[in-house]
């Protein structure tokens, strides 16, 4: 076990292992953002309150709810910085960042399109809206004190730092919807009965979208932290060999 | 399978009720997110080994002169 951790510290091994899953993991990808995306757009019933505007939903949540996984991956992986000291765990913690902004701004952008037909407002200073702009605004942060320390070891630990305290973020975020009672509906609870507000055939096609952004994220991530590596690892004679070889 | 598409038109599908602006410019949003994504880290992928081609070629030159100054120190050295 600790064999193979250590291995998937290795740059080297991770640069060509994630070159056997990629293509694999945008076939998944395409095969079920092509599902989800015509489920919703054709298939999902309107609802009775909000009409088309259900399929807002579609890419809202998961885009939302994705965006909240990126400050945990960047803790544990500034916890394995500053523990192990294992060159990859920054690498991916520093590609994590702007793409974690990425998916929060679109999350606060689809939200505000959503909200105002149904709310009336496009932003709203409810306690959900708001904690999703502390994490855009941590994330801007992540980004900017690593560009300012100009030592890569003291920024690394630096944004490490940065990352387990901003977690912290994470459940206050996640448990806003219950713990102050704004405007932000609370999750819906899925329902097994056809016909009933939440029932599969809303929330099987939302599932299927969850999935497809989750591998999304999951691309975007390797392929940025590819770049990270060879742009760390230039000197190497593997990635000597690879600028060497390559078709541009 | 079709009998459940909720739109009787193409028409009434762009259109989407009165939400047409709302659901579309999200669903384009999204597209524009994912393709900038999956896109740009190709872009820097290939100026990085643009770069490093260079860099190399120069590396290269410069290790050329060197030899070539070295040689011609040498050679003027003995001369004299």
């Amino acid at each position: 076990m600790w064999q193979w951790f250590f291995r998937l510290g290795s740059p080297k091994w991770f640069y060509e292992m994630s070159g056997k899953w990629l293509p694999w993991l945008l076939v998944l990808m395409t095969v079920l953002m092509s599902v989800g995306v015509f489920w919703a757009l054709l298939f999902v019933p309107q609802d009775y309150q909000q009409g088309d505007t259900i399929r807002i939903m579609y890419v809202h949540v998961p885009v939302a709810s994705i965006s909240l996984a990126c400050f945990p991956l960047m803790a544990v992986a500034g916890v394995i910085t500053l523990v192990w000291k294992m060159k990859l765990a920054d690498m991916v913690a520093k590609c994590a960042a702007p793409i974690g902004a990425w998916f929060t701004a679109v999350a606060l952008a689809t939200g505000a399109i959503w909200g105002q037909p149904i709310w009336g407002t496009w932003w709203a200073w409810d306690a959900r809206l708001t904690s999703m702009l502390i994490q855009f605004f941590l994330l801007i942060g992540v980004i900017a004190l690593r560009s300012a320390i100009e030592s890569p070891d003291a920024a690394a630990k630096a944004c490490a730092l940065l990352a387990i305290v901003g977690a912290i973020n994470v459940p206050i975020i996640k448990y806003s919807v219950e713990w102050w009672n704004t405007l932000h509906q609370p999750a819906s609870e899925f329902s097994m009965d056809e016909g009933s507000a939440f029932g599969p055939e809303i929330w099987v096609p939302l599932l299927i979208m969850i999935f497809a952004v989750y591998c999304f994220f999951v691309i975007s991530l390797i392929l940025s932290t590819r770049n990270e590596i060879l742009q760390r690892e230039r000197r190497a004679q593997w990635v000597m060999d690879i600028v060497a070889k390559e078709q541009v | 399978m079709f009998e459940h598409i909720q739109f009787n038109s193409v028409a009434e599908f762009l259109q989407m009720g009165k939400y047409t602006f709302h659901v579309w410019s999200v669903y384009g949003l999204f597209t524009v997110f994912i393709l900038v994504n999956l896109f740009l880290p190709r872009v820097q992928r290939r100026q990085f080994i643009r770069e490093q081609r260079n860099k190399a070629l120069r590396d290269a030159q410069l290790a050329k002169n060197t030899a070539v100054e070295q040689e011609r120190d040498g050679a003027s050295g003995e001369a004299s």
